[in-house]
């Protein structure tokens, strides 16, 4: 019997497709994400919205609201470590942690370079804005990828040009000859087997789920209907005036992106969603998603 | 010419497209199913991998249980995998009470504890060669107790992994995401026979 291999570690990703993971930061919100259909629960401290209102270093979660949440729940638990910041990364491997999202959410702990990921027998995600970082990321041992969209705003636009961007370059490399490969490959800052296996399957090696913004049924559907896998939410659900009923609705959002219908009916009366920034509006310092290409 | 196998595969979560894949590469045609009336067209129905109870929330707001469950009554062949297994058991220890309630098995959710210690294996079927399936047991359930009507045709440390209840097929483990589809091939086979 092998343990952390490529196939279980990615296939972990695999089995919680068209679904939708949600931030919660204590036990009861745990709880009510499980109860709405959430596939995963991403354990924190604060949710991105409030890191950037707050401002200050943001890193792992204290352990013990860690294990608090995967006692209230059965579904993977989920956390995040700092980019670069491997030891935060063994000490939630060593909780039991289902899945490592090393992300551009908490404070970079190397600005040069992100977490062996091989070396761990627990899956990662990292985010991406186009496919050189996806592939880099896969490359480094990433068994899920996911935009990086621009956290904490509520705003859709930076999850929808990344996975705009990330896709086009799929397809891209469907259309060239196989004399251009390496030089996208280059191009690319990609591994060349990567890109070859890419270009093969016609989409990233790994599950791709949306993230960054996403606030309402209809984001999440949009999302779906762009290509992606799944999606997170991190603010927009407990931001909101009903998270309970916003959270189920946006699992149905997911399941049924392609019926206009069942996105209406779940769309009514969800009460106010989380209120959201223009990301026009914020200075290049306060965006979270230049934070490790 | 004869028609092909119309095999569903439950599109609400889940490891969707791997099955399809498989019921492909078995030589069957396979459609998503997310509603009642896709489940008439089907000859039969494959409950993916995923979450069984973000599945199983779902099934029960969409009417597809109570669909389900009434088919089944008139034979329809079911194959679950992993959290498939789960929704169709009749016991169901360590989370949400059982579903769909088809199938005469005891089952413990994430039986071998967290990710980390998820696995592949090679699982011998006798019925499907001398060649042992190798197979992926992610956060996987553990069949406790089988009932008189249930034919085990495969076991892991003793205990069984693969199982048959006349029409109705079960895998505590994920046969889709290894690339071998003779399982698949054995449920076309339970179809049409």
């Amino acid at each position: 019997m092998d343990q952390g291999t490529v196939a279980i570690k990615r296939g972990l990703a695999q089995m919680l497709k068209g679904g939708v993971i949600m931030d919660v930061t204590n036990a009861e919100q745990a709880r009510i994400a499980e109860e709405a259909g959430a596939v995963a629960v991403m354990a924190l401290e604060r949710v991105p919205a409030d890191i950037r209102a707050q401002g200050g270093v943001a890193r792992m979660a204290d352990p013990r609201k860690i294990k608090e949440i995967m006692e209230a729940v059965t579904i993977p638990v989920m956390a995040k470590v700092r980019i670069g910041h491997f030891v935060e990364a063994q000490i939630l491997e060593a909780l039991g942690v289902d899945f490592i999202d090393e992300s551009e959410v908490l404070t970079p702990a190397d600005e040069r370079y992100h977490i062996d990921k091989h070396r761990f027998k627990v899956p990662f995600v990292c985010g991406a804005r186009d496919l050189g970082e996806a592939l880099r990321r896969i490359g480094e041992g990433a068994a899920m990828i996911r935009t990086k969209g621009e956290a904490g705003t509520g705003n859709v636009v930076e999850a929808v040009r990344h996975m705009r961007l990330i896709m086009d370059g799929i397809r891209q490399l469907q259309v060239l000859p196989e004399e251009e490969l390496m030089t996208a490959s280059k191009e690319l800052g990609a591994p060349f087997e990567l890109v070859l296996e890419t270009r093969r399957l016609g989409r990233l090696p790994v599950v791709n789920f949306a993230a960054g913004g996403i606030a309402t049924p209809a984001d999440a559907a949009l999302m779906m209907q762009l290509g992606a896998d799944g999606v997170f939410v991190g603010s927009g659900i407990f931001k909101s005036e009903n998270p309970a009923r916003r959270a189920r609705a946006i699992v149905e959002a997911v399941t049924y992106f392609n019926d206009p219908e069942v996105l209406a009916r779940v769309s009514e009366g969800l009460g106010e969603p989380m209120r959201g920034i223009d990301v026009r509006k914020l200075e290049e310092k306060e965006l979270l998603q230049i934070r490790g290409q | 010419m004869k028609r092909m196998v119309q095999i569903g595969v439950l599109a609400l979560q889940g490891d969707v497209q791997e099955h399809m894949a498989m019921v492909e590469a078995a030589g069957g045609r396979a459609m998503e199913v997310r509603t009642r009336e896709a489940l008439r067209e089907v000859d039969g129905l494959i409950i993916p991998g995923g979450e069984s109870t973000t599945i199983g929330g779902l099934m029960a707001r969409y009417g597809l249980d109570e669909a389900i469950r009434e088919r089944v009554r008139d034979g329809f062949p079911v194959f679950g995998t992993c959290a498939g297994l789960i929704l169709m058991a009749s016991e169901v220890d360590g989370g949400e009470p059982p579903l769909l309630r088809v199938m005469d098995v005891r089952v413990q959710r994430n039986a071998y504890g967290r990710q980390r210690e998820s696995f592949e294996a090679k699982v011998e079927v006798p019925l499907l060669g001398a060649d042992p399936l190798r197979v992926a047991f992610i956060r996987a359930p553990r069949i406790e107790r089988v009932g008189p009507a249930v034919e085990v045709l495969a076991t892991y440390q003793g205990r069984p992994v693969l199982v048959r209840q006349g029409n109705l097929l079960g895998a505590t483990f994920h046969p889709e995401i290894c690339g071998d589809p003779r399982v698949h091939e054995y449920f076309l086979l339970v179809i049409t026979s």
